[in-house]
């Protein structure tokens, strides 16, 4: 059994996995709303008309190289140097893929082609833990997560902020700039349910604040991303609920993440 | 109404859409090994945690230079997986989160 591949769950357990997913996105959609909002001011203030800012929220849709873009244009800078950095700065989204590859491969290529273009930090911390929590591949729960945590927020959010920000009062006042890291934060704490995860997790801190400090705090993101799984897996297992590397089917498709109960973060 | 910077933000598109993409839609993708799996499966809290502490204890320092910032946020951001880790509830940690570095900040604190 392959993740995405186990016992499609009893109607009971999707709905009360589905609420506890509505219940995690909650913050998500605070973080994605008041930062929409914040983006939408950014993009106006330096020299974004409403439809530049739409259209870098909808066909973009990704955070921190949108910032990145909008701060880059009102300093002059070439678009070649913004497209460049916007490859850098989204290239973590390749982990997030590559992890979540093996769960939707049951998705017919139509789907995941879509499901791929609002893949974010959010949609993938969001559905990961919603599939690992049901052992299984919940594809509206994907969605849910993505289009009604993100994708929605983000883009009315980038409206309100282009159309009519001066209203809005400054989102730090709030404590809403919090929101974001935090909700990484715990969602992390989440996911670190055995050995490995924890010091995945520890060493993608270490990583991420030495590297970030030494050079850029988005390529301390991406060593982190890469390298703290690698100081994960040089940890013994000692979950027996978990199966070691070695204890692991050749046969990749006879793989499962195993349904666990322990890692909710909802009541 | 200008639109000009639909350009860049297709550019930016085409940059992006392929990082997101290809592990979904490229079959050596759904054949990995079983280390590879275990590596993946690491991913989720290496790059959530990563992400967390770059945005709350790397800022901008003079020149543009990244320093370490030890502030209210870095409290706050604890504070929120403290009480995932206890109490599994990640709304409850960031409300915690939000009030901390309001009240914080209201009080000229943060």
């Amino acid at each position: 059994m392959t993740p995405g591949h186990g016992p499609e769950p009893d109607a009971s357990t999707l709905r009360a996995a589905r609420r506890r997913l509505l219940f995690d996105m909650l913050g998500i959609v605070a973080s994605a709303a008041g930062f929409g909002v914040v983006f939408g001011l950014t993009a106006r203030a330096n020299g974004f008309s409403p439809i530049e800012a739409m259209a870098s929220s909808v066909i973009v849709f990704a955070g921190a190289s949108q910032f990145l873009a909008a701060g880059m244009v009102g300093a002059g800078f070439g678009w070649a140097a913004i497209v460049i950095l916007t490859g850098l700065v989204n290239a973590r989204h390749l982990l997030y893929a590559a992890a979540l590859g093996p769960w939707l491969r049951d998705r017919s290529r139509g789907e995941r082609a879509l499901m791929a273009h609002v893949l974010t930090d959010e949609s993938f911390a969001l559905s990961l833990v919603h599939f690992r929590r049901l052992g299984f591949a919940d594809r509206r729960g994907y969605w849910l997560a993505a289009i009604g945590g993100v994708f929605i927020p983000w883009n009315l959010a980038t409206l309100a902020g282009v159309l009519g920000g001066q209203v809005v009062p400054d989102p730090r006042l709030l404590g809403l700039d919090i929101v974001f890291p935090a909700a990484m934060a715990g969602l992390a704490v989440g996911l670190a349910t055995a050995r490995r995860e924890v010091a995945a997790g520890v060493a993608g801190v270490g990583i991420a604040i030495v590297v970030g400090l030494a050079s850029d705090p988005r390529a301390g993101v991406l060593a982190g991303g890469f390298l703290g799984p690698v100081v994960g897996l040089l940890v013994p297992r000692r979950d027996p609920k978990v199966p070691e590397v070695d204890e692991l089917p050749a046969d990749p498709a006879s793989f499962s993440v195993p349904n666990r109960s322990d890692d909710g973060l909802a009541p | 109404m200008n639109i000009g910077l639909v350009g860049l933000a297709l550019l930016m598109f085409a940059v992006t859409y392929p990082a997101r993409a290809i592990p979904l839609l490229a079959p050596a993708f759904e054949r990995l090994p079983p280390r590879a799996l275990e590596y993946l499966r690491l991913v989720g809290p290496a790059v959530l945690a990563a992400i967390a502490a770059s945005q709350v204890l790397v800022a901008t320092g003079a020149g543009g230079r990244p320093v370490l910032h030890v502030g209210i946020e870095a409290v706050a951001v604890l504070a929120c997986a403290a009480l995932v880790a206890w109490r599994r509830n990640l709304f409850l940690g960031l409300l915690v989160a939000i009030v901390a570095a309001a009240a914080a900040r209201a009080l000229g604190i943060g």
